[in-house]
């Protein structure tokens, strides 16, 4: 398991119910592309997230399917519609099995 | 000799020097470029500054009798000793040095006692350059402007005293600290430590200074000593900040700017509604302001040389005629104020013996200067220093626009030195380079140069080298501008395929080793003694 | 000046057949025309490591990101869901030299379009 993936969000703390907010997701994480080489010679093996979803409350918001080519601490910015109360979440999958997730709650008001 | 220089002082006075015919309610006073030059210095303008594309033959491209020309200098006059860089040496001798932030100090007074409100706005470029601002981390700089009292101020060779020192030398400035286009790179949001904009209330007007930092910071530095910051034109930015401080109720609106001229020439037909860009990064100093629309440009030179005031008559929110002078400081003929003076010597103080250490001198028709499109003498000697002292084939030294001249029969110090070389990345690296890799190198900077888009410019001078000839045809693009590589010791062709010691230094790579350039070039000079350079005829350039 | 910086600067790197094969695979064969599908990238990268980009479009369901320089070109796959308020995204890409990004969207009627911007990847160094 890769150390010291960290997600982490921004996101509202309120919204008005159907707006539409912008949210920013960064996870530390290497992005080990598979292509490098270490100092004798050996390929580092691929190690990377491969997806990335946000949904809200069951729906979704945006699923991302990443390549080697997203840049170390992967970084994404989106908009979501938040139609009532409720609770983001976002979930990244590591090459190696894991998933990490997180949840940012939205109240309406 | 004498008489000339006595000539030349009874021509010059500090009141025909100062004299401006008050306009208007406003006024501007802009200084940039400094490189951390406290005291009077030599400075020889280039005598090659190409332009390309639309900047062809445009200025700030003129230099020598083009630009005296352009400009209605008479010869030999103390505007073509400021400005050009013909008989350099010789006008030299009779008006002396320039600069001095004492006289600067000088200048900004006379200017306040004419107009109390005047703004004062630093363009960057300022806590970087000297051997007391190295050893000091640019706390010398920060205790001398200080007293000069700026308004605002913005940025590019700061940043590479770390983002650590910059935030804390920035959270302490008594004045705006401002850029537009510095962004938190994690989040790509506005920074609190650099706003874009502060407003000024001045002739019972509402200005507004949006700052523009140097644009290309961690492409033209290294990036690794600033990673939690990202910069970039960010033009359409620019004009949402134009417009909210306009719809905020701003009747004069001014950019300070690190764009580089022809980068803020392209800003001003793209943004609408800067009344006034100070310029500064490519060290032009014109004695006119540049019109794109209704953006009245000036540019300020470097080094101390010279300040810009600018008299702006605004009524009801309109910009409705300006006055401009670029006035030289002419550090013989400007008094330096006192109190300044003595700052500036406290801050030398614990570093004078050091500073003042004679290396060696130069022969008596060496000068020596940096500043052009290509290889200055200064630049030949570094080379040379970095290849007999690092036993290389080739030497690569960064094209800088900053660093003092040094007059034939003149004395080099241990100041001199560092004047032309300090940095906080000056590592001397030996390392092995192809020949192809090295003409991957020239191309890139040349199209770093000359590449028609100015935004693709990023406003240095071409990487210099020693060791090595080549042809450049700057008409060409990206990847065939460069020809006829030569080994020069051997006169053979450089190969693609074979490897050569190369010998460089101001790397932008983290973890680069080597002495530090200002010792390379101490000890070089040291075993000479007496420096006296062959002509350099090595770069064939083509298509200017 | 970088010493033994291990892009490659400069020339535009030329396409290669994993371009084809990956468009190919997201548009099954069908014609790529222009329209609603923009692309925002810098014209110079500030660091090739990490180059910020933007996609939007008015009615994608999904976007493909390319970068047809480098070694492996697909970059990412954005679908978009019920609760996304635009088709837009930004992201952070690997860049190994001065090459043209291209980003294809499938629009909600099933049709394919196309946008791409040249980025300059530069060694850097030196300055004013
Ligand atoms: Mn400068
Ligand atoms: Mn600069």
């Amino acid at each position: 398991m890769a150390s010291g993936v960290k997600p982490r969000v921004k996101v509202p703390k309120t919204a008005a119910a159907g707006e539409a907010i912008t949210i920013k997701t960064l996870i530390s994480h290497k992005m080990e592309s598979g292509q490098r080489k270490d100092d004798d010679g050996n390929v580092i093996p691929r190690s990377i997230i491969n997806r990335f979803t946000c949904d809200f409350n069951g729906e979704n918001v945006v699923d991302v399917t990443l390549e080697p080519a997203i840049s170390t601490n992967p970084y994404f910015e989106f908009e979501a519609i938040v139609p009532e109360a409720g609770a983001f979440t976002f979930t990244w999958y590591d090459d190696d099995g894991s998933v990490y997730e997180t949840s940012k709650e939205i109240a309406i008001g | 000799g004498n008489w000339s220089r006595l000539a030349a002082q009874q021509a010059l006075t500090q009141d025909k020097l100062l004299e401006f015919d008050t306009f208007g309610n406003i006024s501007l006073i802009h200084i940039t470029d400094i490189h951390a030059q406290l005291k009077p210095i030599f400075f020889r303008e280039p005598s090659m500054n190409i332009g390309v594309g639309a900047n062809k033959g445009a200025v700030p491209h003129l230099t020598g009798a083009a630009f005296r020309k352009r400009y209605g200098i008479e010869d030999a006059s103390p505007s073509a000793y400021a400005l050009t860089y013909d008989d350099f040496a010789a006008l030299a001798q009779g008006y002396g040095r320039v600069g001095g932030l004492d006289r600067v100090a000088t200048v900004v007074n006379a200017i306040r006692a004419d107009r109390p409100d005047a703004l004062l706005l630093d363009g960057g470029d300022t806590w970087h350059g000297s051997y007391t601002c190295y050893q000091t981390a640019g706390q010398d700089m920060v205790n001398v402007m200080n007293a000069l009292k700026p308004d605002a101020m913005t940025f590019h060779w700061e940043f590479t005293l770390g983002s650590e020192r910059v935030a804390e030398i920035v959270e302490s400035l008594p004045f705006a600290a401002l850029g537009q286009n510095i962004f938190d790179a994690e989040w790509d949001e506005p920074t609190e430590l650099f706003p874009p904009y502060r407003f000024f209330e001045s002739g019972g007007v509402k200005i507004a200074v949006i700052g523009q930092a140097f644009p290309y910071m961690p492409i033209a530095n290294p990036g690794w000593m600033f990673p939690e910051y990202s910069f970039g034109l960010r033009d359409e930015r620019m004009q949402e900040m134009v417009d909210e401080v306009r719809a905020n109720g701003a009747e004069l609106v001014v950019c300070l700017s690190h764009n580089g001229f022809d980068v803020d020439k392209q800003m001003a037909g793209i943004v609408t509604g800067i009344d006034v860009i100070l310029s500064g990064h490519t060290h032009d100093a014109l004695p006119e302001p540049v019109l794109v629309g209704e953006t009245v440009i000036v540019a300020s030179g470097s080094n101390g040389k010279f300040v810009s005031r600018v008299d702006l008559d605004v009524q009801n929110g309109r910009m409705m005629g300006f006055r401009h002078k670029l006035i030289p400081i002419f550090s013989d003929v400007i008094t330096p104020d006192p109190e300044m003076t003595k700052l500036i010597d406290e801050q030398r103080a614990p570093y004078l013996d050091t500073l003042s250490e004679v290396i060696g001198r130069t022969g008596d028709d060496q000068t020596l200067y940096r500043r052009g499109n290509f290889n200055g003498t200064w630049d030949d000697l570094i080379c040379d220093a970095l290849i007999s002292e690092r036993d290389a084939d080739i030497a690569l030294s960064p094209g800088v626009r900053w660093g003092p001249s040094i007059l034939p029969g003149q004395d080099i110090t241990r100041e001199d030195i560092w004047n032309v070389t300090s940095m906080t990345y000056g590592e001397a690296y030996r390392t092995e380079m192809t020949g192809e890799f090295l003409h991957v190198v020239l191309e890139d900077v040349a199209d770093n140069l000359f590449n028609p888009d100015p935004y693709y410019q990023q406003g240095g001078d071409m990487v210099r080298v020693g060791g090595l000839g080549y042809r450049i045809d700057i008409t060409k693009p990206q990847g065939s501008r460069i020809t006829e590589m030569t080994l020069l010791k051997t006169g053979e062709m450089i190969d693609p395929t074979r490897t050569y010691q190369v010998a460089g230094w101001a790397s932008v790579n983290e973890g680069t080793e080597g002495p530090q350039i200002w010792d390379v070039v101490e000890a070089h000079i040291a075993k000479q003694g007496v420096i006296s350079l062959d002509p350099n005829n090595s770069v064939k350039v083509v298509g200017a | 000046m970088g010493t033994g910086a291990l892009i490659v600067a400069g020339l535009p790197i030329r396409g290669s057949a994993a371009v084809e094969d990956v468009i190919a695979a997201f548009t099954g064969g069908a014609p790529i025309g222009t329209g609603d599908i923009k692309l925002v990238a810098p014209e110079i990268a500030e660091n090739g490591n990490t180059v910020p980009i933007e996609v939007s479009s008015g009615s994608a369901a999904e976007i493909l990101v390319l970068a047809t320089g480098n070694p492996t070109p697909s970059v990412a796959t954005f679908k978009f869901g019920s609760l996304a308020a635009s088709r837009a995204a930004s992201t952070r890409i690997r860049l190994a030299g001065t090459q043209e990004v291209v980003a294809i969207a499938k629009l909600d009627d099933g049709s394919f379009v196309q946008a791409s911007s040249t980025v300059k990847v530069t060694i850097g160094g030196c300055g004013g």
